[in-house]
């Protein structure tokens, strides 16, 4: 199936003021075939596309379409010429229909420029149709009320009615549960059997598996290793790594590092969660799996107090705690780390101190030097980070410069001040590189060790079998079952669904 | 990897925007053969035609570092200049009896503005231009002109002198002080910066967001009030078109952009808008000496006002990049 040659890259050099993003990187992609550009965050991949697609202009080499020298000034040449990206962050709009997105900005008119709306909708119609029965959306669906696996959908249709020949997909999978993930996986395939030719960024070793043809492992903006088939996941690791890393994930607990129950929460639930029974044990890191809207993050917020619990009994230590605001939530010993950290976890524009002073500021009397509370000390504070090996340039610096691993280690030593004894991780190494990915693990086991009780939800599985020491599974907001460490993906993945298919069936 | 510096570079812009026009200044002056005006008297006057927007624009950035923003100052300033020129009633012994009312005002009017935004969660545009309505229809229900008169101990506010200078330009830096420190060394103003820069964040880390935001709201009506006392004691009398005269909303907005905060919050201080102040009395200095029509006038004030803020979103783009 893998035919000619579509589009080569040759020795591609992009600098930035300060920084080679790009460093004489090569890259090509045939018809038909999907070709996995991976590496750690900032490593240059995305970069690469961007050269690509004409966002930016490389200071040296030189790209080739189906054979001939190009050089596109602005991305939407590119799209004229077949050449779609479809970024993480979809350029939808909620409010417009299907068809007006996947039109937006070249509408077909008719005479006295009316819009000829029947002819989007056919033309829409017909590229869905290339997903099957897939879709389950029709033109006129509003995008807004599309899930995030149609929106992107919607952003792939966009590419095909455009006869995109070559797709770019970066992180694509990002925002998707394991279900809308296989749904893509098809659709991927769909589109390497049309000979389109499909470049997949991704950080998931499990992705590349499942989907590629080709692998490039890109790092400090040089090729590290180019494979022409896919080698064994040590061997793609390393090359992103530099290095072998060794264990992964931390060493579960021992049965006597396993303390007493730290909060118990009896017959807890909401409009999205029911009959929640759950201690949550100090030592002990509890996973929680299931799919998509099974409950996992709605009673993360009820513990942490965003979505409070409309019934049951808390308690904390012993004593029985009202979680109606996260800052009751907080006071009484909860800590939640949010999984989008720049919507919910940090203010951007202000430094690493300040974002990690912000919870102990909140909690000390309205007077006083910002710098010195009666919980933490600036000092102290800084002591947090050095602990966590935070890496900035300063802790002065405003915190949007830092990568993701740093910028969750900053909000860690937020809590800390607080001294939390249940800490909840939701998506904790979302976006960050796998490198990072191992230290954060490690981060979390150490907190466990030092008496916390720790709680990680994620919609990556290997990862909560990988940290947990037992696993919840929940379904249709009710807790389902229960597994130790060790535990398969599939006996979890089953227990995921099975109950969901029951509740279907009865 | 290299980390650009975009704090220090937005605090300095707005100064080179001052340093920019005192140069102008002075050119025009020069060239027009104007040369009186370039006395150091003069130059400190300057700010001194400025007093009122200045306090009022010290308030507004509290407003706008939490990514709300106040258009029921200049209202508010007309009842607070009303309200405390019938309360003196050119008797002395009632002046702290009126500061005092005045300030409660204040108070009252910033507390409800900070309670409808966060409790009913209405746009802050729309929260405080009802508030400006209401206000605008209790003055004109009540005053049709100049009410009460203002003692004469009271005038030391706008005409007193210490040293040669002001009493009201020393309060104008004064106030600028204290509001730089409060933002800068005390929790309650690193609170408002974490609340503007992210409010979901800040009250996922266990802050009381509301409380800050009602904080704000209350120093920018209170700031207004107090530009009020001072345009009262400056015309000796309160009348109730005094701050819509002015266009103390829109130009306290104005002006604390012009003056490098950012109006989605979370960035800038009270330096930059008290420069900004500067900046403002400045071009209009160079259009009074340089002799420039009252239309144009306002033409290029708008100009100015918008190519500032371009400036300043075209430097946090090349940031993002």
């Amino acid at each position: 199936m893998i035919g000619d040659v579509i589009f080569e890259m040759k020795g591609i050099t992009k600098v930035f003021p300060g920084i080679k993003a790009l460093d004489a990187v090569s890259f090509s992609a045939r018809s038909g075939e999907v070709h996995a550009l991976v590496g750690e965050n900032g490593a240059g991949k995305s970069t690469l596309m961007k050269v690509l697609s004409g966002v930016y202009q490389a200071e040296e080499g030189d790209i080739y379409l189906r054979g001939q020298k190009v050089r596109f000034q602005h991305p939407l040449e590119s799209l004229a010429q077949g050449v779609s990206v479809i970024y993480q962050e979809f350029s939808l709009l909620p409010d417009r229909t299907v068809a007006e997105n996947i039109f937006l900005g070249r509408e077909p008119a008719r005479r006295w420029g009316l819009l000829d709306t029947q002819r989007m909708q056919s033309e829409t119609q017909e590229v869905l149709s290339l997903f099957g029965d897939r879709h389950r959306f029709g033109p006129e669906t509003l995008v807004g009320e599309l899930d995030v696996a149609q929106q992107q959908m919607v952003e792939i249709a966009k590419a095909l009615s455009l006869n995109a020949q070559v797709i770019v997909m970066d992180e694509p999978t990002a925002a998707l549960n394991d279900t809308e993930c296989d749904l893509l996986f098809q659709l991927v395939d769909d589109l390497r059997g049309q000979g389109r030719s499909i470049v997949y960024i991704t950080h998931r070793m499990r992705e590349i598996r499942r989907l590629a043809d080709r692998v490039t492992v890109i790092k400090d903006g040089k090729v590290a290793a180019a494979f022409d088939d896919v080698p064994e996941t040590g061997q793609i690791v390393e090359a992103m790594v530099g290095r072998d890393i060794g264990q992964f994930y931390p060493e579960p607990a021992t049965p006597d590092e396993v303390g007493e129950a730290v909060l118990t929460v009896r017959g807890g639930g909401n409009d999205r969660i029911f009959d929640i029974d759950l201690d949550l044990r100090a030592g002990q890191i509890t996973g929680f799996a299931g799919v998509q809207g099974a409950g996992r993050t709605a009673l993360a917020l009820a513990l942490f107090g965003v979505e409070p619990f409309d019934t049951g009994a808390v308690t904390v230590e012993g004593n029985p705690v009202s979680l109606t605001t996260p800052r009751r939530a907080a006071r009484a010993g909860i800590a939640m780390l949010p999984g989008d950290r720049k919507a919910e976890g940090l203010m951007l524009m202000q430094t690493v101190r300040d974002n990690g002073m912000i919870s102990a500021r909140a909690f000390s009397t309205a007077l006083g030097a910002p710098d010195n509370t009666p919980m933490t000390t600036l000092d102290q504070m800084d002591q947090f980070f050095d602990a966590f090996d935070l890496r900035a340039a300063s802790y002065d610096v405003e915190i949007q410069s830092l990568s993701g691993g740093n910028q969750q280690k900053a909000i860690v030593a937020r809590w800390l001040s607080l001294a939390p004894k249940v800490l909840i991780f939701v998506e904790p190494t979302r976006g960050i590189d796998v490198n990072t990915k191992a230290g954060i693990y490690a981060q979390m086991r150490k907190l466990a060790q030092e008496g916390a009780a720790v709680m990680a939800i994620s919609s990556d599985l290997p990862e909560v079998l990988g940290i947990s020491d037992r696993v919840l599974v929940m379904s249709d907001g009710k807790i389902v079952a229960e597994f130790g460490y060790g535990a398969s993906e599939a006996e979890v993945m089953h227990a995921a669904t099975e109950a969901h298919l029951e509740l279907e069936t009865s | 990897m290299k980390v650009p510096k975009p704090k220090n570079m937005t605090a300095l812009a707005p100064f080179l925007l001052l340093l920019a026009a005192v140069v102008i200044y002075v050119g025009v002056a020069i060239a027009t053969g104007q040369t009186q005006y370039l006395t150091a008297e003069n130059l400190l006057g300057l700010l001194g035609r400025s007093i009122a927007l200045g306090i009022t624009a010290i308030g507004q950035t509290f407003a706008i570092l939490i990514a709300s923003i106040d258009l029921s100052v200049a209202n508010l300033i007309s009842v607070s200049a009303v309200l405390a020129s019938s309360i003196m009633s050119g008797d002395p012994s009632m002046m702290l009896p009126a500061v005092a009312a005045v300030l409660a005002v204040g108070v009252v009017v910033g507390l409800i503005n900070g309670l409808v935004i966060t409790q009913f969660e209405v746009n802050p545009l729309i929260a405080t231009l009802g508030m400006a309505l209401i206000l605008q229809g209790l003055l004109s229900a009540t005053f049709n002109n100049f009410a009460g008169e203002v003692p004469e101990a009271f005038q030391v506010f706008a005409y007193g002198q210490v040293g040669g200078i002001s009493i009201s330009l020393i309060f104008l830096i004064g106030l600028t002080i204290a509001a730089w420190v409060f933002l800068r060394f005390t929790k309650p103003g690193s609170n408002i910066y974490s609340v503007g820069g992210n409010p979901d964040a800040a009250k996922l880390a266990g802050m009381r967001t509301t409380r800050v935001v009602i904080m704000a709201h209350v120093i920018c009506s209170v700031c207004a009030t107090i530009a009020g006392l001072y345009l009262a004691s400056r015309l000796r009398s309160g009348a109730p078109w005094i701050g819509r005269d002015g266009v103390y909303d829109l130009e306290s907005i104005a002006v604390v952009v012009i003056g490098g905060t950012a109006l989605s919050g979370g960035r800038g201080g009270v330096w930059g808008t008290l420069m900004g102040v500067m900046i403002f009395s400045l071009i209009d200095s160079i259009f009074n000496i340089a002799g420039v029509d009252a239309f144009a006038k306002q033409i290029l004030r708008g100009v100015i006002i918008v190519a500032a803020v371009a400036v300043y979103a075209m430097r946090s783009r090349r940031i993002e990049a």
